[in-house]
């Protein structure tokens, strides 16, 4: 086992670790402390897209998620000024869906693990990470490619911008 | 595992953090020596340890300069009660100021400060996405100040932290905006490679000098320097996000503060004035030699220190803006700014393509 297996097995145990302590957090059930582990947990994953060579998306997972969403998530909790949430009883209905949400993502999952197994090692993963850098192949494929669904999250993200700012102006004129 | 790769990097590790720490300690000396001269005071000038005035001429000259004054403020932060206010947030009152320097100290990793000394490469981490990697670090050094906000438990810490997470995402945009047009022009995200362009075309403050103007006026907010200083403006929030810390764990947020200054002007200095190259005397190829490794080392260092005296010179000289100045300034007039200078850099590519 090298060092890429064993940061793997700790990257991913700490992943599943601080996803866990999110949203059963037996020590606190402040609401900052929640966003902490998410914080966290982003960041460890960050680790594993740096394990596969995905150097550019780890930097942009960290980035976006940790350095501008998770700040947002933070202040919006400290302006709202949240007290300790406190320890609710599991309700059957919310027991039964989330058992069977979780059930449903986990299949989806398992299906394309075994999927993926099949192919031996694919020969594209090779070629990034013989290739000089990872971020220009990114972009070719993005431009090429990938042009039209690229174009549609683009108009999709724009779309949600000005219904957020719709939504947040009080008085419209 | 390659235990000449081990040895060297743990060297070069200890080096730059030696050297960083030392820039930080006599950056604060800079800045109250600068700010006398500014406001027509002496600064410190007569710190010394007691056997320092049985050397002659030598010892009262650096005494005058105050060469000892950052030893003796580093032991009064050491000895100093640290002390924990009642009612604070414990675990993130002492995480805070740890969260704080962690980034800062990170940044420094990717930054190539000389071309090669033997056949060592002076940088740490020579990553191929050097400047993203920067720009994620960064983005995480909000959570120092904005924990200590949340952490003390009292008004003007939190208010402190509250302006500094929205100051920090406002102008992290324009930063990262504002760099685009280098990736345009260069074609490389590496940080080593940006500064082989530059020795052979000429420093990219040439080519793209609004890029540079958005990127200064960006870290300077970054690093919640004066005149964008608003997380800590002493006449309105005390001390802002520091008001209830003490002793050494108050010292890191200046330790912080100091090494992203240090950070982003070796940013600077990498991205718009060619790192370690000079464009005469054969300084802008990697060295041959060991003295002129050390060359490089130096002329980096000295371009770095011009920017460190520019950031204290700009404290000094500036009033603070107002919060809502600070606002309109990063979303009205930097964003708008920097997108327009990406379309006017893609213009003049599409037109010297040809």
């Amino acid at each position: 086992m090298g060092l890429p297996d064993i940061l793997f097995y700790v990257f991913a145990a700490l992943t599943l670790l601080c996803g866990l302590l999110v949203v059963a957090n037996p020590f606190s059930r402040s609401p900052v402390t929640s966003a902490m582990f998410l914080v966290l947990t982003i960041i460890s994953l960050a680790g594993l897209f740096v394990l596969l060579n995905a150097f550019f998306l780890a930097a942009v997972q960290i980035i976006v998620y940790a350095g501008a969403v998770m700040v947002l998530f933070v202040f919006v909790i400290m302006l709202l000024d949240l007290k300790e949430e406190e320890r609710r009883h599991i309700k059957a209905f919310g027991f039964v869906t989330g058992v069977v949400s979780v059930g449903i993502i986990l299949s989806v999952f398992l299906k394309s693990i075994g999927s993926t197994a099949k192919l031996a090692l694919p020969a594209a993963a090779n070629a990034t990470t013989a290739g000089e850098s990872d971020t220009h192949a990114l972009g070719m494929l993005l431009f090429t490619k990938y042009t039209l669904p690229f174009e549609v999250i683009s108009v999709l993200l724009l779309v949600a911008m000005i219904g957020v700012i719709t939504l947040s102006k009080k008085d419209l004129k | 595992m390659n235990w000449n790769f081990i040895i060297f990097s743990l060297v070069k590790l200890a080096v730059i953090v030696g050297v960083v720490q030392g820039l930080v300690a006599y950056s604060v000396l800079a800045e109250r020596k600068i700010s006398a001269w500014i406001q027509d005071r002496v600064g410190p000038n007569r710190t010394a340890p007691p056997f320092m005035k049985y050397v002659p001429v030598i010892g009262p000259f650096l005494t005058r300069l105050g060469m000892f004054q950052p030893l003796a403020d580093g032991l009064k932060f050491l000895l100093k009660e640290d002390f924990t206010p009642a009612g604070v947030r414990k675990i993130y009152f002492w995480l805070a100021p740890a969260l704080a320097v962690i980034p800062a100290m990170l940044t420094v990793a990717v930054i190539p400060f000389g071309s090669n000394l033997g056949d060592q490469k002076m940088v740490m981490a020579d990553l191929n996405v050097g400047i993203l990697y920067t720009f994620g670090i960064v983005s995480l050094g909000v959570y120092g100040i904005v924990l200590a906000g949340y952490a003390a438990n009292s008004k003007y810490p939190f208010l402190g932290g509250i302006r500094s997470s929205a100051q920090m995402i406002s102008y992290e945009l324009s930063m990262g905006m504002s760099v685009i047009p280098v990736l345009m022009i260069v074609g490389n995200l590496n940080l080593s490679a940006i500064i082989g362009w530059q020795s052979t075309h000429g420093w990219l403050v040439l080519f793209s000098p609004l890029s540079f103007f958005i990127f200064l006026v960006a870290s300077f907010a970054e690093t919640n320097r004066l005149p964008f200083d608003l997380p800590e403006a002493e006449t309105e929030l005390v001390g802002g996000y520091h008001t209830e810390y003490s002793s050494m764990k108050f010292a890191l947020f200046f330790l912080a503060e100091y090494s992203n200054m240090v950070s982003s002007a070796a940013m600077m200095v990498t991205l718009f004035f060619g790192g370690w190259t000079l464009p005469f005397w054969g300084l802008d190829q990697p060295a041959t030699s060991l003295l002129l490794g050390v060359a490089h080392i130096l002329v980096f260092m000295v371009k770095m220190l011009a920017f460190m005296v520019l950031f204290i010179w700009v404290r000094w000289m500036f009033p603070r803006f107002r919060y809502d100045q600070l606002m309109d300034l990063g979303w009205r007039r930097f964003l708008p700014l920097a997108l327009f200078n990406i379309l006017v850099t893609a213009i003049w590519m599409w037109l010297t393509a040809k």
